[in-house]
């Protein structure tokens, strides 16, 4: 069998990789303009379709933000219609609008093959089992995973997150031998198994690992390798895109393969949108190339990463991206959940027992990444199974918010630091971005 | 009214003409309720003698199947002294040997599996009656043949790729999410995959964009109604249209209350991952029984006892022959469920069988939030547990539309130790015995810890659980 | 140098403690100092009696979930300030209390309370010279 999943895409040379590109973004920005939003954006910008003849245009076209999609809530940012759709993920949360992705079956079909393409490249293979234990629903990674893993023809094992005891017992029974899971929750199921005496090497088939959809460093994966005796591979999604399959290792573990058949990459200054050099940490700016219902030009995604290479000795020349180095703003990836801090304020704020100061700790306490929220009493009290309620309840109105329980601490008023000016109310105590 | 055609090509060109034709039918009498359309007319309108023949066919193709590929079948057919030519007609079916849920443990997790492990893409899970679940694999094939009866389902219901329909049903290894999400992406509607949990999120979607379709459990639809008068969205302000319910019994008068307070019409689909997952069987506009697939899964009503069979119009167990299932084919799969099939047609067009309602179970399984739960699970963990007394209560209850299981179980005297002299002790044995709950169960459980001596001795098949819910 | 208390698993339902305390009035034993600690479905019921090991076994019999475990009772002066001084020894060595309670005893304060490091917490009693109740000195009450 080849090593190359699409080998007519994936081995393309670098100029022919570009010639693909221009002539999809060409096809994309038609796409686009058939939607509103765009089209008031190349006016305001006086350029049209005629003014993209090379792939370096890209820079004369508008930028896309995370605020344009709340913006356009519910469907201002679709260009086919809505009969036409038939898929829709939104992200987490009821704090202001959410952004609302949609896909056509086309664009269904190109997302699963992504993602077939990336278990491929590290050598999965129809005979493999292949057990997702990621968040299915709305989240991305459960869907995106089961699609692509079906298309490749694997035994896919739709586990879903948690429940760490069923997920051992069914490596073991079915003989998994990928799982694709945050990294949070490889070094989570791995202290499981050591408390059940079992040993990832002697008792599981495992071979592959896929971690991804939360930021870790090169560090945690050499341990996750080390814990599970396995490869684990980085992989790089987003739901504005589709949702995973977007960037993946190779067998090479030298940065991310970001797939240029699909995505145009830019690295840019988040303070001057120019783009940086190669080799320098900027933002990752992304246009899509073959979506329908949503395409997205120069999609800023607040990610700050930078390039490593164009060329890799897997044979593709798919542009490689160093991992992720942190956010351009507040925003808090845990367990692969996005999260921003004012939702949390927004829900702490309804509880009249509160009082105003809160500080978001977040902390990897024995491998697990966890997040503790402290908040002031407005009033003391020595009641202490009511207090057991309120912690109780606002452990769930945030686990309906953000989709984790955090830590709950109610302290005592005044004391939490007030701070001067801008208030600390995110302390990141990971070692994620080193 | 019927949607497509597609019976040989010669025919297709006649068959898109009269399509197109429905089209401007239903274009110029604006009649957008769309009663009667019929996602397969070939299958789901085949004359009687027709349908028994392609059945007779598929379930010798079958059994010849199992026979070569499944070692559990072949020494049941055996055993009996039947080979596969013995089986010509769907009369024939007689002859076969029943399938249990116990055989489906005695064989986890892939013995009855009858597709080689390449073949195989995708595994289900539903509740075994202990520590292990029973596992279920699908072929592509399989996982088309569902999106085919998930289609029939929905177009059924007169959904159709217009609209946005919400699946609600828990997603991964249950087959309830993934089951209506790929029928809903087969027949074209867009399909929003809500999942379950985080309500006040899902109604603000099923608010702003106009969802027009919701599938979940009967329950939960109820809950959302709840949750709706709690934040003041009225029935005005949605446009929800059509309900796919189903995964736990419910009453014509849930139906009555769920239609009223969502605004929609709310129907019943029926499935088991044994044998496929949901769309197994449907009502139809005219809500009288739901139709069965019977082309793919053939259906018998048997006397639980004698296991006689019983005619149409009785109340039996019901049980079913998978007809064209690749990965793990059953041979009259006893359910467990109550329910009889309705004699006559239907007047919605279609002539496939209609089941009515599920009027009970034959053993003790009890359908929590959808999910099935055998007390002998809870008592396999508790088993496990050096700490805990051979004793153990489900009690199962309905708060605000949601069902909630507490396993009380007596601590044993003998492991109270001097470390239990603070409650987070204590919570951290319940903690324990919760998450080995949850790994059985799939679905939480509330521990309540009693005194040793305080649950009462079992005696009789119900004595381990109190169910205060009124259904 | 420390007692026995008896921790007792009840639950949150009338008439279970009255059982408790009707096993411990047949058998003729003294309840010197009690409290419970409480969650929403159960409560530990911490004792501290006049003889904790025959009390723990009538109650064993009588099927009561029951376990002695050792506490610390320290003697302080009933004046302000002794039990401030008390903790303040525990805390400066690192080491965290986990519960505490209190009563009076012939005039003095009694307080009972258990230590995330027991090993330390006797040298540091030992050290600083603090006096420690046994189970004798409970047992000679009456």
């Amino acid at each position: 069998m080849s090593n190359y999943f699409n080998p007519e895409f994936e081995t393309l040379s670098r100029a022919e990789i570009e010639a693909l590109q221009l002539e999809r973004l060409q096809t994309t920005i038609r796409q686009c303009l058939k939607n509103e939003f765009y089209r008031k954006k190349f006016d305001e910008l006086g350029i049209t379709p005629d003014d993209i003849k090379t792939l370096a245009d890209v820079r004369k076209l508008p930028f896309t933000t995370k605020q344009d999609l709340r913006d356009t809530y519910p469907f201002g940012m679709s260009c086919v219609p809505l009969r036409d759709c038939v898929r829709l993920h939104s992200s987490s949360g009821t704090t202001g609008n959410p952004t609302v992705i949609l896909h056509t079956q086309k664009d269904l079909d190109e997302w699963a093959n992504q993602v077939a393409r990336n278990l491929w490249m590290v050598g999965l293979r129809p005979d493999d089992v292949f057990q997702n234990s990621s968040g299915y629903g709305m989240f991305t990674g459960g869907l995106g995973f089961q699609y692509g893993a079906e298309r490749l023809g694997m035994l896919t094992v739709p586990a879903a997150a948690g429940n760490s005891l069923r997920q051992i017992k069914f490596i073991k029974d079915f003989g998994t031998t990928c799982i694709h899971a945050v990294p949070s929750y490889v070094t989570r199921l791995y202290e499981v198994m050591k408390e059940e005496g079992v040993d990832p090497r002697r008792d599981t088939k495992l071979k592959v690992l896929a971690i991804g959809a939360e930021p870790h460093s090169e560090e945690q994966r050499q341990r996750i390798e080390q814990m599970m005796g396995v490869k684990a591979y980085n992989s790089f999604g987003m739901s504005e895109m589709c949702g995973p399959g977007v960037g993946f290792e190779c067998p090479e573990q030298n940065g991310l393969h970001f797939w240029e058949d699909y995505y145009i990459v830019e690295i840019v200054d988040p303070e001057t949108l120019e783009p940086v050099p190669d080799g320098e940490i900027g933002e990752l700016v992304l246009t899509t190339l073959c979506r329908e219902a949503m395409p997205l030009l120069r999609y800023r995604t607040r990610d700050l990463t930078r390039v490593l290479g164009r060329t890799c000795a897997c044979g593709r020349n798919h542009i490689r991206l160093d991992r992720m180095r942190g956010r351009s703003d507040d925003m808090m990836v845990l367990r692969g959940v996005n999260i921003f801090p004012i939702q949390i304020e927004k829900i702490l704020m309804q509880f009249s027992e509160l009082a105003s100061n809160y500080l978001i700790t977040l902390t990897t306490d024995e491998e697990n990444d966890n997040m503790t929220v402290e908040v002031e009493l407005a009033q003391p009290t020595d009641d202490y199974k009511q207090l057991q309620t309120l912690e109780k309840e606002i452990r769930r109105r945030l686990k309906d918010e953000i989709l984790l329980t955090p830590i709950v601490k109610l302290v005592a008023k005044g004391t939490l630091p007030v701070s001067e000016g801008k208030a600390v109310r995110v302390v990141d105590r990971r070692k994620v971005y080193q | 009214m019927i949607r497509r055609y597609s019976f040989g090509n010669k025919l297709k060109e006649f068959g898109d003409f009269v399509l197109l034709l429905c089209r401007i039918y239903l274009f110029t009498t604006q009649n957008h309720t769309k009663n009667y359309m019929i996602w397969n007319p070939n299958k789901e309108c085949m004359s009687r003698d027709e349908m028994s023949a392609l059945q007779g066919k598929r379930l010798h193709k079958i059994v010849e199947y199992v026979y070569h590929n499944v070692p559990f079948y072949r020494n049941k057919l055996q055993e009996l002294d039947i080979r596969p030519d013995d089986i010509q007609t769907i009369e024939d079916i007689n002859k076969l040997p029943f399938t249990t849920k116990k055989d489906l443990r005695d064989n986890y997790p892939f013995g009855l599996q009858a597709a080689p492990q390449s073949q195989i893409i995708r595994i289900h899970a539903s509740s075994g009656t202990t520590g292990n679940p029973t596992i279920v694999g699908y072929t592509r094939k399989d996982v088309g043949v569902w999106s085919e009866c998930m289609a029939r389902c929905l177009t059924a219901y007169g959904v159709t790729r217009d609209d946005i329909f919400s699946v609600a049903y828990g997603y991964g290894l249950f087959t309830g999410g993934l089951g209506a999400h790929y029928g809903v992406e087969h027949i074209g509607a867009s399909v929003i995959p809500a999942g379950t949990g985080n309500t006040e999120k899902h109604l603000k979607l099923i608010r702003d964009l106009g969802i027009t379709g919701l599938a979940c459990t009967p329950s939960y639809a109820l809950y959302l109604a709840e949750t709706m008068d709690k934040l003041g969205i009225k029935k005005e302000d949605i446009r929800l249209r059509v309900g796919a319910f189903g995964a736990e019994p419910w009453t014509e008068n849930m139906r009555k209350e769920i239609e009223e307070r969502l605004g929609l019409k709310g129907y019943n689909i029926y499935g088991l991952s044994e044998v496929m997952g949901p769309s197994v069987s449907y009502e139809c506009q005219m809500q009288h029984g739901s139709h069965i697939c019977e082309d793919h899964f053939y259906p018998e009503i048997i006397n639980p006892v004698t296991l006689e069979k019983l005619p149409a119009g009785q109340t039996g167990e019901l049980v079913f022959t998978t007809l064209t299932k690749e990965g793990m084919p059953v041979l009259r799969y006893r359910t467990r469920d109550l329910c009889s099939l309705l004699p006559g047609t239907c007047d919605c067009g279609r002539t496939s069988v209609r089941m009515g309602r599920i009027e009970g179970r034959s053993d003790d399984m009890l359908i929590i939030r959808g999910i099935n739960v055998f007390p002998s699970q809870v008592e396999s963990v508790v088993l496990s547990m050096p700490e805990f007394a051979p004793r153990y209560m489900l009690v199962v209850d309905r708060v605000n539309n949601l069902d909630t299981l507490q396993v009380q179980v007596e601590i044993r005297q003998e492991y109270f130790t001097g470390v239990f002299d603070t409650p987070a002790a204590v919570d951290k044995l319940e903690k324990k015995l919760a998450a080995k709950l949850k790994s059985v169960l799939s679905i939480a459980a509330k521990v309540q810890l009693k005194a040793p001596n305080t649950i009462e001795r079992s005696q009789g098949k119900s004595a381990h659980v109190i169910d205060k819910r009124k259904l | 140098m420390s007692i026995h208390q008896l921790s007792i698993f009840i639950e949150n339902r009338s008439g279970t403690l009255i059982k408790v305390l009707d096993v411990l009035k047949e058998a003729n034993i003294q309840i010197i100092a009690s409290t419970i600690a409480d969650t929403a479905e159960y409560g530990i019921y911490r004792l501290i009696c006049s003889e904790p090991m025959r009390a723990c076994e009538e109650l064993m019999k009588a099927g009561v979930a029951v376990a002695p475990s050792e506490v610390f009772a320290i003697e302080i002066d009933d004046q302000p300030g002794r039990a401030a001084e008390a903790v303040k020894t525990f805390s400066e060595a690192g080491i965290s209390i986990a519960y505490m309670y209190s009563f009076l005893l012939h005039g003095k304060g009694i307080l009972i309370f258990r230590t995330d490091n027991t090993e330390l917490a006797r040298k540091i009693i030992v050290d600083s010279g603090l006096r420690v109740l046994c189970d004798e000195d409970l047992s000679k009450i009456n």
